[in-house]
């Protein structure tokens, strides 16, 4: 834990000296000490999926399975899935960073349900106590999507506990969506219109929307799998006449936004690093916005494209592919304002911008491919191949990731009152950048070759990709262990950060680093739009 | 008159922000459990239009006459509740904590009925499982309508567990006075649940008990 930031230096009180010991941490309603509770869990959670992947990579190192059996392997990347995915990837924006700067950047001293946001912590704890139960007891061999009726009837690994894990981290993200909304509708200081919020609220905003709608319906579905192999009964069981294809269709119900989940924080991210590192008003604020919550809304309109080939009718499977393409529409939005952005700029790369310049780049190709899986008939062609394996892992590693990197080093002087070391960091962030595209590229052509996901054996003719692939994973895992390491050491040798290092705009940083615990010695009144930073510099000089 | 001073939250500006912020955060929980059942509704949906006639027949082996006794309860429990709150507003202590104890009593009461149809059920050997006693050309899909049968009554009824539950916290804390004109989110937001739950009840039962035309 983040404990040893404490320095007998420190003179003015904050939150992090106000009160020290375990008690102090462990029943916190300081919406900042829960986002750094969350911190240590999903970095755990973090390194365990990335064990997994690296375990992964190793054995398709080789055509033979030379590590680990057929069975064990199903099991590996069922494991990374649903760790990466349910205990890192949905949390990790929103309850870390969001969690931390939302009452921040709208100048309230809090969320709106302290007790809420506490207890979302544990339930987030209990739901990883029963993934890592199911991990460490024999493992789960699904695939994290639990289809019916292999999960129901045929599985005789850990799916219970997995389930119930995935179960209670769903409630625990509800708690902090419902948090948000209450909190940036009722709490905004004055003067802060919604046309002033920061778009790292708005994309939290609708990821909250999201969360509140999505997360129940795969709650239930999950749930029905536990009671229909707990209790012997078939809700989805073929041989009572129930449907399989009911089960993908709730599932991906809540499924396909969540990579909205995923993803719209991490933009939101980019859109306050690329314009305090271009110095410049965001282009096009409004449309930006309003995008984040036209994803949100076509993001529950395409699940089908998730099913094409599982048996739904040809008429829907149509309609789904023309909305899939239709989230095409706000996801450019957003490309081309941040880079109008850019333009004409006075453009620094500092580590957060390396970052969100590589999110930029990465999420274009992970969107285009999206369009190319979107298209009924190269689907069919690529479908459970790595082709998809590569285009998710663009969005969700390539967007997600570099995106929550960026926010983590952008504010981390606030969180902190340190600055990391700036050279190394843009060393490991240029190192993440190329160690993932030596990873996932090759993958675009491994799958369009046809080669199949889920398989520990391939034929010999694709073993140049793929050791390229595993490759590129090693140098990845070195670009994420080193953060990990130059940010821990900063914690006791970085150099103090001001109330505003990047000379930014937003609440955030109008308050000392780091923060009082009630965030704001006065309420601040708001009386421009966001981001006038030209403005700013005029002012100054 | 319960005149307990109630302290506003450090993270609000005054009352009128907390009750605000209170009861919009409870709608939003009530929009998540409308998603959390929506999901069984939509299995009844497709498995109804699917296997219409197993649906009816399944249906005729549910109990109609507890299941209107117990809609009647529940709406009445509806009642009471709404009555407490009102109670809560205009400051009638006594009354208030009457009709969270009457609201106590008819829950349990519908839940007590709602026991005694499950046991008949197991009796009856309509429990879905490896012992469903339905055989015939219908049997499978008619034990598919008790798995969502089961599946609704049985989340319904653990909703109304935890409602009881926390009618008995919020009771307790109106005999000691917590409440009055000025402080009355909490059984407020409480009736907000309590009806939620009731409405889903009054889905549930036409849905379940009165397909087919009998």
């Amino acid at each position: 834990m983040d404990t040893q930031v404490t320095n007998e230096h420190d003179r003015q009180e904050h939150y992090l000296n106000v009160d020290y010991g375990i008690r102090s941490w462990l029943l916190t309603r300081d919406h900042k000490r829960i986002a750094l509770l969350y911190l240590g869990s999903i970095t755990f959670m973090f390194f365990l999926g990335g064990i997994f992947a690296l375990v992964i990579r190793l054995e398709l190192l080789t055509p033979a399975g030379d590590i680990v059996g057929a069975d064990t392997y199903n099991k590996l990347f069922t494991m990374h899935g649903v760790i990466m995915i349910f205990f890192f990837l949905i949390p990790s924006i929103p309850a870390v960073l969001g969690n931390f700067l939302v009452p921040l950047m709208i100048g309230a001293r809090d969320l709106a349900f302290p007790r809420i946001n506490l207890a979302s912590w544990y339930i987030y704890s209990l739901g990883a106590l029963f993934g890592l139960w199911a991990v460490f007891t024999g493992g789960v061999d699904t695939g994290w999507t639990f289809y019916a009726p292999y999960s129901t009837t045929a599985s005789y690994t850990k799916v219970v506990p997995t389930i119930v894990g995935a179960f209670l981290v769903g409630f625990s993200s509800i708690f902090t969506g419902l948090n948000f909304i209450v909190t940036i509708h009722r709490m905004r200081a004055p003067g802060l219109t919604w046309f002033r919020l920061p778009l790292f609220i708005w994309a939290h905003y609708a990821t909250s929307v999201i969360i509140i709608l999505g997360t129940p319906v795969i709650a239930i579905t999950l749930g029905l799998v536990a009671v229909e192999r707990v209790f012997r009964i078939g809700i989805f069981d073929p041989a009572l006449g129930g449907d399989p294809i009911l089960f993908q269709h709730l599932f991906w119900f809540y499924s396909h936004p969540a990579v909205y989940i995923m993803i719209l924080p991490s933009m939101g991210i980019i859109s306050e690093v690329i314009t305090c590192f271009s110095r410049k008003r965001i282009f096009g604020y409004s449309f930006i916005a309003v995008s984040s919550l036209a994803i949100a809304l076509l993001g529950f309109l395409v699940w089908g494209h998730h099913m094409f080939v599982s048996g739904q009718s040809v008429y829907a499977a149509l309609i789904f592919s023309v909305l899939s393409f239709a989230v095409a529409i706000p996801s450019a939005v957003k490309v081309f304002n941040w880079t109008a952005t850019l333009y004409k700029g006075s453009i620094s790369f500092e580590a957060p911008m390396v970052y969100a310049l590589g999110f930029i780049g990465l999420f274009t190709i992970g969107g285009l491919t999206g369009l190319f899986l979107a298209a009924l008939g190269l689907d069919v062609h690529v479908h459970d191949t790595y082709f998809v394996v590569a285009h998710f892992h663009y969005i969700m590693v390539g967007g997600a990731i570099m995106g929550y990197l960026a926010g983590i080093h952008f504010w981390w002087p606030k969180i902190t009152g340190r600055l990391y070391p700036e050279t190394l960091a843009r060393i490991a962030a240029l190192i993440v950048f190329l160690g993932f595209n030596l990873t996932f590229f090759p993958q675009f052509v491994l799958g369009y070759l046809g080669m199949p996901r889920r398989y520990y054996v391939y034929p010999p003719e694709f073993q140049v990709l793929n050791v390229m692939s595993t490759a590129g994973a090693t140098i990845l895992g070195v670009g994420y262990l080193l953060p990990m390491l130059y940010l821990t050491w900063s914690l006791r040798w970085g150099a103090r950060a001001g109330a505003n290092p990047w000379r930014a705009t937003g609440l955030e940083w109008q308050t000392p680093s780091p923060p009082p615990t009630y965030n704001f010695a006065t309420t601040p009144l708001v009386t421009e739009e966001p981001y006038a930073y030209p403005l700013r510099e005029a002012r100054e000089y | 008159m319960a005149t307990t001073e109630h302290v506003v939250a450090h993270q609000f500006d005054d009352a009128e922000q907390q009750h605000e912020a209170s009861t919009l955060g409870m709608w939003l929980f009530l929009v998540t459990e409308i998603l959390f059942f929506g999901g069984l509704f939509l299995l009844y949906v497709a498995y109804r239009v699917t296997y219409p006639e197993a649906f009816v027949d399944g249906s005729h082996h549910l109990d109609l006459r507890l299941g209107t006794i117990n809609t009647v309860i529940l709406i009445g429990s509806s009642l009471t509740m709404a009555l407490g709150v009102h109670a809560a507003q205009v400051g009638r202590q006594r009354a208030l904590v009457g009709f969270l104890l009457l609201t106590i009593v008819l829950g349990s009461a519908f839940l007590v009925i709602k026991g005694f149809e499950y046991a008949a059920k197991f009796e009856h050997g309509l429990v879905p499982g490896p012992g469903f006693a339905l055989t015939g050309p219908l049997g499978p899909q008619v034990e598919l309508f008790f798995c969502i049968y089961f599946a609704m009554t049985a989340l319904h009824a653990i909703h109304m567990v935890i409602g009881v539950g926390v009618l008995a916290v919020i009771a307790m804390m109106a005999s000691r006075g917590a409440f009055g004109p000025a402080y009355f989110t909490p059984v407020e937001l409480m009736g907000l649940y309590w009806h939620f739950v009731d409405v889903v009840w009054i889905f549930l039962f036409p849905l379940l008990y009165l397909i087919g035309g009998r």
